[in-house]
């Protein structure tokens, strides 16, 4: 199956491919971050069709945190040889080496060193002035304002009052040594967008996506998968095999499971479209503050 | 089996599915005034079309009470005003996009300030919408504000219109006063070339008109906004328009293959067409039309595809891809209207980063023809332009580039314009025709030229450009370089700020804008000097930096030697030798560099020297030092 010529989901990817021209045409050194989740997927595939028969003129990269889920991990290294792209993986080695975990410090603080400050890492360590990402105006109401080429400073700052404005579809890619761009080829697309692109070019996810058998725990009303031994059970705890699946991937003791049984991508869209929280909700890091995404932005978070 | 399940497994789902698939897209922008219910309207066809989810819900629940102007109700405009700042303030100070879909179309939605001083914001948002909803609040009726909108969306090529008449719950469902404001619409809007224009009478709070019609306005026949959203027909006819396509990559992963990426702009191509690059004139035939998902048959406007051609031909990003028959204009001038977004003015003579599809240029505005009052609708004259102003200016370009007028495509019609320092986008500029003038004045090709010139001279010709404060010694420095260079047998030229004001720039006073084409008439002379093979000595206060380099970049590398003479401003305000400080500093003379008009220090210049203390014929010496190591004199 294959999208009709003018429809809306034609239109997006018209888009996207434009802006990723755009930016391999302008800047010296970019890459593109791979976050492993459906987003992420889908903006892979834009990209390979952006430059075919080319590959992308860009690397891979991803922010290992080493608390993804092991199938992310497994996804990610057959992406990258199916498709024959180089892949960066960083992570925050002196974090690791203290051990810094969801767990004992906090979700908070965990994402700050093992996210945002080995992204910061990673971007000086290479150099490099853009990088994709695959975040969407609809999932967060700081996002819906974020151009789709976000200017950071030279520390990675984001001052929402000094964006550029972005009229048309001219970008203006100019930057300072040091300065570097954020770009976000997927704006303008919904989550029920992804869903029907996946859907519609048959592009691979991870199975994570679809419900299955799974050992979770419950806390505070949220389903957490015990994806390794590393996950310690509270006193009198015991993980249970529940049919589940995720709506979002990140690391895998934030991220909560949702009961469901939609093991094809036509169920997927079937329960989105009777959903009654939104994707984030499995998110544990938004819940602190209905502001916390600016401000986590403004620090430098993607 | 759960509700999605029986739901994924029946048939009529599939059908929706793949309709949901091939549904169309619509951009649209809200504007209106302050408190005309911009938000609330979003947040209620959010709402009213269920793409609110609980947990949103209970997070708006949390903000109604904390922020909220509706008393501790549902306040559906914190739904959309996403920055802190804004919630705190209850304004919205940026461009927000919204998302929304129903079975029959996918839409997108800027959401846009009202105030006069976001007039750049609003331009953002329209300049991708194909319609516009214009509120206005029934009580007030047409506002300045309403005029206002209503231009920038007709200046920003917009054709189709919606005028919602909100609040119409608080003048008792009025069909009168309805009809009074749609009436006193239509009249004005006759000249801002919109195709489509309904009027609405809704409630976007309580949801009258919004969604579905409403039993409270029965006199009106119209559709709900939703149902003229979803019918509407926008598609513009840029299909049928002469093919175009700017190149924005070359794409050659090995020598075998070579093609050129890029969006069709305008009309349509398929293989065996034969098409023109616009500037250079050479012709070829597209050989393939290249994506993923295998070579199409033909490709139209707004697709994103890649281009084989049967010949190599030489081209690169930036060059445009035209149908033989109806290419665009190349030309190095136009006239076009300019929104300034600058915090800074717009100063004529000024270069600027132009951005047009794929091309970068210097440019300047060489005239502001005149500037709108967006209120008014009148032209005023005006020698710069400040943020948030709109002009109708002449614009002149480094090298020549092609385009279409805005009227006729929008993609190859519009550009920005970037600040050479900042970096900022500080303008966005449609363009309305090309001038004369470019296309028939052209370069004449001289067989002398300047090396030739200077030959016989022995010498390197360059500049000597020599800033600083007036009383720095700029003058007296250069004069002593000129008498030694010339007593070495060099064939100089003096340029001086007080003596060119006597003759050339007489005409020019000491606002910023006449300092800039002060300093642009001094260092095209000095261009030309150098031409003819002199060594050309430029004593000019010069203060700001974008000019001095603007003189830069006329001549080549090395042929510009910025001289600071840096001498700090009490000295120069104790010597004051034309007695000019001590009348600034009275308030007699205005906008004197240094006292009240900023002085910006060179980053980088060739020479620094600092006359306090030191005679100025040993400065003068080490000026000519530097030109006889550097190889300018022979």
């Amino acid at each position: 199956m294959s999208v009709a010529r003018h429809s809306h989901l034609k239109r997006l990817e018209a888009e996207s491919i434009r802006i990723m021209r755009e930016v391999a045409a302008e800047f010296d050194n970019p890459v593109m971050l791979y976050s492993i989740g459906k987003d992420s997927s889908v903006m892979l595939h834009l990209a390979m069709k952006a430059f075919y028969p080319a590959k992308p003129p860009f690397p891979l990269m991803h922010v290992d945190t080493t608390w993804k889920f092991r199938q992310m991990i497994e996804f990610r290294d057959d992406t990258a040889r199916r498709l024959g792209l180089d892949l960066i993986v960083h992570t925050n080695k002196e974090g690791a080496d203290n051990g810094v975990n969801p767990f004992q410090h906090g979700s908070s603080y965990y994402t700050q060193i093992m996210k945002t400050e080995a992204l910061k890492q990673a971007l000086d360590k290479y150099g490099f002035d853009a990088a994709f990402g695959g975040a969407r105006r609809d999932e967060e109401k700081s996002r819906a304002k974020e151009r789709i080429y976000s200017f950071r400073t030279s520390s990675h700052g984001w001052d929402p009052k000094s964006q550029r404005p972005e009229l048309w579809s001219l970008f203006n890619g100019k930057v300072k040594r040091g300065e570097s761009i954020r770009v976000f080829p997927l704006s303008n697309w919904t989550e029920l967008d992804i869903w029907q692109y996946i859907m519609a070019e048959d592009i691979p996810i991870v199975p994570l996506y679809f419900a299955a058998p799974r050992p979770v725990v419950s806390r505070d009303g949220q389903l957490i998968m015990v994806d390794d031994e590393r996950l310690s059970l509270y006193p009198g705890e015991k993980p249970q095999t529940r049919v589940v699946r995720f709506r979002t991937l990140g690391c895998y003791p934030l991220t909560a499971a949702i009961e469901s049984t939609a093991t094809t991508l036509p169920e997927i869209v079937a329960e989105m479209l009777t959903a009654r929280t939104s994707e984030r909700q499995g998110r544990l890091i938004d819940h602190d503050d209905s502001a916390s995404m600016e401000k986590k932005k403004r620090e430098g978070y993607f | 089996m759960s509700e999605a399940a029986t739901l994924a497994a029946d048939e009529a789902f599939g059908e929706y599915l793949a309709s949901h698939e091939n549904k169309g897209l619509l951009r649209f922008l809200t504007c209106g005034s302050v408190d005309d219910g911009k938000s609330t309207l979003i947040g209620r066809l959010l709402f009213d079309t269920k793409l609110l989810f609980e947990d949103q819900l209970a997070a708006l629940q949390n903000d109604s009470r904390k922020h909220g102007t509706t008393g501790g109700e549902f306040d559906l405009a914190l739904l959309v005003d996403g920055l802190e700042a804004e919630r705190q303030q209850g304004i919205t100070i940026d461009v927000a996009y919204r998302f929304f879909a129903t079975d029959k179309r996918k839409f997108i939605v800027a959401d846009t300030p009202g105030h006069e001083q976001y007039t750049r914001n609003m331009a953002t948002g329209a300049s991708n919408s194909e319609l516009a909803v214009i509120l206005v609040d029934a009580r007030q009726g047409i506002l300045v504000q309403t005029r206002r909108h209503s231009f920038i969306a007709s200046l920003l090529g917009i054709r189709h219109v919606v005028l919602a008449v909100n609040k119409i719950d608080l003048v008792g469902y009025s069909e009168e006063r309805f009809h009074e404001i749609y009436d006193e619409y239509q009249q004005f809007a006759r000249n801002l070339g919109f195709e489509t224009l309904v009027g609405i009478p809704m409630s976007a709070r309580d949801g009258d008109n919004v969604i579905a019609g409403s039993t409270n306005t029965p006199w009106y026949m119209g559709p709900s906004l939703l149902d003229h959203l979803e019918s509407i027909e926008v598609d513009s006819d840029l299909a049928q328009k002469p093919f175009r396509m700017p190149v924005q990559w070359v794409n050659r992963p090995s020598s075998d293959f070579r093609g050129f990426a890029g969006t069709i702009a305008g009309g349509a191509v398929r293989p065996g067409d034969e098409i023109a690059v616009a500037k250079s004139g050479r012709t070829s035939k597209v050989a393939r039309i290249v994506t993923m998902d295998g070579d199409l048959g033909d490709a139209v406007a707004g697709e994103a595809v890649t281009l084989v051609l049967a010949d190599e031909i030489d081209i690169s990003r930036g060059d445009v891809l035209t149908a033989l028959d109806a290419r665009p204009q190349v030309i190095d001038q136009f006239a076009a209207h300019v929104i300034w977004m600058g915090e800074e003015p717009l100063l004529p003579g000024r270069p600027y980063i132009l951005k047009c599809g794929a091309n970068s240029v210097r440019a300047t505005v060489t005239n502001l023809v005149h500037k709108i009052d967006v209120n008014s609708f009148s032209e005023l004259a005006t020698r710069q332009l400040d943020l948030n102003e709109i002009a109708l200016c002449n614009l002149s370009l480094a090298e020549p580039i092609a385009f279409d007028p805005y009227d006729e495509n929008r993609d190859t019609g519009s550009f920005i314009l970037i600040d050479r320092f900042t970096n900022d986008t500080v303008a966005a500029g449609m363009i309305r025709h090309g001038l004369r003038r470019a296309t028939n004045v052209h370069w004449q090709a001289m067989d002398i030229d300047k090396q030739a010139r200077a030959e016989p001279k022995h010498q390197k010709p360059c500049i000597l450009w020599f800033t600083g404060l007036s009383g720095a010694g700029k003058s007296t420095i250069a004069n002593l370089v000129e008498k030694k260079l010339h007593s070495l047998g060099q064939h100089t030229y003096t340029l001086d700020g007080d003596n060119v004001r006597h003759g050339l720039n007489r005409d020019l006073g000491f606002t910023d804008a006449d300092r800039v084409e002060n300093i642009r008439r001094v260092a095209e002379t000095a261009k030309l000097f150098v031409e003819a093979g002199l060594i050309v000595l430029v004593s000019f206060i010069s203060p700001f930096r974008s000019e001095r380099r603007m003189a830069r970049d006329l001549v080549e590398e090395g042929e510009f030697i910025e001289v600071f003479v840096d001498t700090p401003l009490e000295v120069c305000v104790e010597r004051d030798p034309k007695g000019l400080y001590k009348r600034a500093m009275a308030g007699e003379v205005e906008n004197f560099t240094g006292i009240d008009s900023p002085y910006e220090v060179p980053h980088n210049p060739e020479i620094t020297v600092d006359t306090s203390g030191r005679p100025a014929e040993e400065i003068a010496d080490e000026i000519v030092r530097h030109l006889s190591e550097r190889n300018y004199l022979k």
